[in-house]
């Protein structure tokens, strides 16, 4: 048996930085939105020039007057990723671009995909997306409430913010692109993140009805480790789809997939030690869960 | 947990294979009807385009209140009521009427069966609000006033939107209201949606018009540009024709003056209107007015009674095309605004399927070999099921004619990687119960029973969060919604009926043997 309580105390304090840190991050340094959420335009090109790269195509663009553009490599050398404002959401943007590279460029390149969204659509989106993740953290706890006693919930909600929070940090310190796919992501993990706390608090439940002299401390560990190879499998399976999706599932699912892969982490590590140690800190003991059998008969 | 009878083996038997042939039909012809369905493919991996479109509404509502303010003055001057200062600030209406006649104005307008302000036995809610501000009377529009104005305009605009992009001729197109002021557009398989934006971004309101130098015209006049230039010439605002008069538009090549032209067809009424103005107005210039700009000012030669005329304004056969094809569909009640646009290139769609499938094809390998290793036999069998219920969800998937988006692909893997988690719950559950019970039978019923509630918890937690983005997400991201919950369904069936039949076949086998798992 791993002594997993020996380091609750540990792990606390370094969860309690990661948050703090990742919060910190979120208000000072904020997230790198995407067109979905900011508004804007964006291209993925792809050149069949050598003479087409980043540089000359910075170059190109900034000359066209269309604010802050951003150009960057997508993918493999031949493919680019250019965004930029469209402040005055001009109407033929797209086709005064292409006249403009046709100019440098000829035909040497492709537009393979433009996606243009207006302020009202992306402030909307963002509103939606954060409605989306207020929504299924209520969902969540209202069902964990119903299911378990009051201080499971806790420890089951401070885990999932704790995912969240997290998971939003490390894209805000690597100014990873948040966009709609990373918002379904997100509530992905909520789901799984709760789907693994639950697993492990159905033990600590069973066993608190089954010893009445072990204290929560030893038990929640014993619970972690009844339930560890399940925790370490059903992890590894699903990191192992992701690792597929994140490397060959194309450009487009990198941020979806390395957000669900952060998550899975968080969220495996935040079932152990933090949903398991707000139940040792609040005292849960056999009582907790009798009483509330009781009630349950009675009713 | 581990009985099966026979009929529900053969139930469980017939549904998998069922699904299986509706899933393969993605990749055969069936001549049936309920085997030939197949799933639809996201723009995102066919290619093409989405648009969102937004209705200006400013210029109907500007409008209809112009509208009314004529009907007013006309309405109560019957009554002998004089109407004064009328004028519209702000999409409101302000006139004044002496102190003895405001009880009447009052009345007319408050009447529930009114005839200037109707709606009130239908939605129990009058078209306009009147309010006495002291000053004056202020009339708008009522909430219900509005929406049912937004409707209409909306209904109009669906019309002409859906004539315009059929005549372009695009495979399939998707139309959809969104909104009571939005349209949606998904236009599948194009590659290139500039010209259907541009066809999209006109609102085609042409008037026939005559250029005046007379600044008292009864009508009003206005300074309008023409369409290539600086030019400006003063127009009256009396309208001869409008697009409404048109039977038909086409573009054709003048041999004569060597340029590409529009010729039109009038109707009864136009053609009448139209034959008076040009005997009435030889040597006048007519201008030719779409959507505020003047494309040209013929100077009139003769009287055109025939009913036919024609537009000629330096067109290239191109744009004389898309003017004679935004003629015959009509104008749009009110201007349209691309508010959103999302254009995928087929190859990227093409590029997109491939990575997906080859991310699906590595990701079940990984988890496969995993699933055994760790449990060998039984993971044989979860590796069966997984099988299975990949087909299954393909099968519902293609039952439904879902839309399979690249995230959705994506759901699908992920789906794969979390189906083996009630299986693990079940196998590490029966390894537990088999240290304290003898009985292969009965631990494995045990490790059955006391996993249930794990596995629902699990799953429910799932659910909810697909559903939410179900219901929140949009486009690709409703693909994912879609996959990850139905993914839940079919992985729940495959655990408890196919994965438990085979275990039970296996575990009845081998009754005696030890380390069984």
């Amino acid at each position: 048996m791993i002594a997993f309580n020996k380091y609750y105390n540990h792990f606390n304090l370094l969860s309690s930085i990661l948050i703090v840190v990742s919060l910190l991050l979120l208000i000072f340094k904020g997230l790198n939105f995407g067109i979905d959420f900011k508004g804007g335009t964006l291209i993925e090109l792809r050149a069949s020039d050598s003479k087409i790269n980043v540089s000359s195509l910075r170059d190109r663009f900034n000359q066209m007057d269309l604010g802050d553009v951003s150009v960057k490599k997508f993918g493999n050398d031949t493919d680019f990723l250019v965004k930029f404002e469209n402040k005055d959401n001009k109407k033929n943007i797209i086709e005064e671009i292409k006249t403009n590279l046709d100019k440098s460029f000829g035909n040497n390149y492709d537009f393979r995909r433009v996606e243009n969204v207006g302020p009202k659509v992306s402030a909307e989106l963002l509103k939606s997306g954060v409605i989306a993740i207020s929504l299924s953290l209520t969902l969540m706890l209202i069902y964990i409430w119903i299911r378990f006693e009051w201080q499971f919930s806790l420890g089951a909600i401070l885990a999932l913010f704790h995912d969240v929070i997290v998971t939003l940090g490390v894209f805000s310190l690597f100014s990873l692109e948040i966009n709609l796919s990373i918002i379904a992501a997100v509530l992905t993990i909520v789901g799984y993140s709760m789907n693994d706390t639950v697993v492990i608090f159905d033990r600590v439940r069973e066993n608190l009805r089954k010893y009445s002299d072990i204290k929560i401390f030893e038990l929640t560990n014993i619970s972690i480790n009844e339930t560890l190879s399940r925790t370490i499998i059903t992890s590894a399976t699903t990191l192992l789809a992701l690792l597929a999706i994140y490397f060959f599932g194309g450009e487009i699912l990198k941020g979806f997939s390395l957000a669900m892969i952060l998550g899975v982490i968080f969220g495996t590590y935040s079932s152990v030690y933090i949903a398991n140690t707000v139940l040792v800190r609040l005292r849960v003991s056999q009582k907790t869960v009798l009483r509330d059998d009781d009630q349950n008969k009675l009713n | 947990m581990l009985y099966f009878s026979k009929l529900r083996i053969l139930f469980i038997s017939l549904f998998s294979v069922l699904f299986i042939l509706i899933a393969s039909s993605n990749l055969f012809k069936f001549d049936d009807d309920f085997f030939d369905k197949k799933i639809n493919l996201g723009l995102d991996l066919q290619g093409g385009s989405y648009l969102l479109l937004e209705i200006d509404n400013e210029p109907v509502i500007e409008q209809k209140l112009q509208n009314l303010t004529t009907t007013i003055r006309n309405y109560f001057k019957e009554k002998n009521i004089k109407i004064n200062n009328i004028k519209i600030e702000n999409q409101n209406i302000f006139f004044n009427v002496i102190e003895n006649d405001k009880q009447s104005v009052l009345e007319v307008f408050q009447d529930e069966n009114s005839d200037l302000n109707p709606y009130y036995p239908r939605f129990k809610s009058h078209q306009l609000e009147i309010e006495d501000t002291g000053l004056n009377f202020k009339v708008n529009f009522s909430r219900q006033g509005l929406i049912k104005l937004k409707n209409s305009s909306q209904d109009q605009a669906i019309e002409i939107v859906r004539r315009r992009v059929d005549e372009v001729g695009t495979n399939e197109p998707n139309i959809l209201k969104r909104g009571n002021n939005r349209i949606l557009v998904e236009l599948p398989g194009l590659d290139d949606p500039m010209r259907i934006k541009s066809l999209l971004g006109k609102t085609a309101n042409l008037t026939f018009r005559f250029v005046t130098n007379d600044e008292n015209d009864r009508f009003g006049v206005e300074k309008l540009k023409f369409e290539n230039g600086q030019e400006e010439a003063t127009v009256s605002k009396r309208i001869i024709i409008s697009g409404e008069n048109l039977l038909d538009a086409q573009p054709k090549m003048d041999t004569q003056a060597n340029q590409t032209i529009v010729s039109f067809t009038l109707d009864r009424v136009g053609a009448k209107r139209f034959g008076k103005a040009t005997s009435t107005g030889i040597g006048k210039q007519l201008a030719i007015v779409l959507d505020g700009k003047i494309i040209s000012a013929p100077v009139v030669r003769d009287t055109i009674a025939s009913g036919s005329g024609q537009i000629s304004g330096g067109f290239t056969f191109q744009t004389a095309t898309d003017l004679a094809l935004l003629l015959r569909s009509g104008a749009l009640p009110a201007p349209l605004e691309i508010i959103e646009e999302r254009t995928v290139g087929p190859d990227l769609g093409q590029d997109s399927i491939n990575a997906g499938m080859i991310a699906l094809a590595i990701g079940f390998m990984l988890v496969i070999i995993f699933m055994f290793v760790k449990y060998k036999i039984f993971g044989l069998i979860t590796n069966v099921t997984l099988i299975v219920n990949l087909f299954i969800l393909l099968g519902v998937l293609t039952l439904f004619e879902a839309t399979l988006t690249l995230p959705g692909i994506a759901g699908i893997i992920l789906t794969v990687g979390m189906a083996v988690d009630a299986n693990v719950l079940i196998f590490e559950r029966i390894k537990e119960e088999l240290k304290d019970e003898s009985n292969n039978i009965l631990a494995f019923d045990g490790g059955y029973t006391k996993s249930r509630t794990a596995i629902l918890d699990a799953n429910i937690t799932t659910l909810l969060a697909a559903i939410i983005l179900f219901f929140m997400g949009s486009g690709p991201v409703k693909g994912f919604a879609v996959t990850l919950g139905v993914g839940i369904f079919t992985t729940l069936f495959s655990v408890y009926f196919i994965a438990r039949l085979f275990t039970s076949i296996y575990v009845a086998r081998n009754k005696n043997k030890e380390n069984l798992i």
